[in-house]
């Protein structure tokens, strides 16, 4: 049999948009058979901890649609027009934000980060968590997921020097 | 074409990229080389992902259809 394809991925964003692309990616490229790693560093190195509290801001994501997650479909495709320095300016705003994001996924049928990072390792993903990330941020390795690795850049760049896809995410 | 012989059922309705991929993954490796999976789903996404994925791993679409906005699958496991 040939050898696999291989990815390797670097996520680096630990908001729940960004959060979606590297497990949506690890797990189709998983399901065609791909061997896949995820190096996570800097914000993204959260999404390895046990309990993911990801939220979504307004602020710096100006194009980002406001649409409400209830009512008929009509209702739900209104883009509501608020102002982002509003939003970004009314505290409570990230975490309303984030509520209406996970209900909108949700009536969509798009599994939650914390699903698809199941589903990841059941395909057998490997997850690496970037060590000195780790020591500059003070996180707790008992605070993270068991069976993910802790390496460095190099390691890193040798495993993606083989590979036939790579993303910064 | 009405005589594939369906051995397994997978209802992927409402589920959104990708796990229409993934189940359809995770059931097929539960199978016998050989056998058929019928794939239900509302994405329509799949039309263009399901084909990559018969391409890319090997196990041949031998129908498809669309029946009011669902998505029918028969993938035959290599």
């Amino acid at each position: 049999m040939a050898e696999p394809k291989k990815m390797a991925l670097i996520a680096s964003k630990g908001t729940l948009d960004w959060a979606y692309p590297p497990f949506i990616l690890a797990s189709a490229a998983a399901a065609m058979d791909m061997e896949v790693k995820i190096f996570f560093t800097f914000y993204g190195l959260p999404l390895l901890k046990r309990k993911i509290d990801a939220q979504v801001s307004p602020l710096g994501n100006p194009a980002m649609p406001m649409n409400m997650p209830f009512g008929p479909k009509w209702f739900k495709n209104i883009n509501w027009p608020i102002p982002n320095a509003l939003m970004a300016g009314m505290p409570g705003f990230e975490g309303v934000a984030t509520g209406l994001m996970k209900q909108t996924f949700k009536n969509n049928g798009v599994a939650s980060i914390e699903e698809l990072r199941e589903l990841c390792i059941d395909v057998g993903v490997t997850m690496i968590a970037c060590q000195m990330t780790m020591d500059v941020f003070g996180f707790d390795k008992k605070d993270f997921i068991d069976g993910i690795e802790y390496a460095g850049a190099a390691n890193f760049l040798d495993y993606a020097a083989d590979t036939d896809i790579q993303l910064f995410i | 074409m009405s005589d594939i012989k369906v051995d397994q059922e997978l209802d992927c309705r409402g589920l959104g990229c990708p796990l229409p991929v993934l189940k359809t993954k995770k059931a097929v490796g539960t199978m016998a080389s050989g056998q058929v999976l019928r794939m239900v789903c509302t994405d329509p996404g799949s039309n263009k992902d399901m084909p990559s994925w018969s391409e890319r791993t090997g196990n041949p679409i031998l129908k498809s259809e669309e029946q009011s906005g669902e998505y029918i699958w028969y993938v035959q496991v290599k």
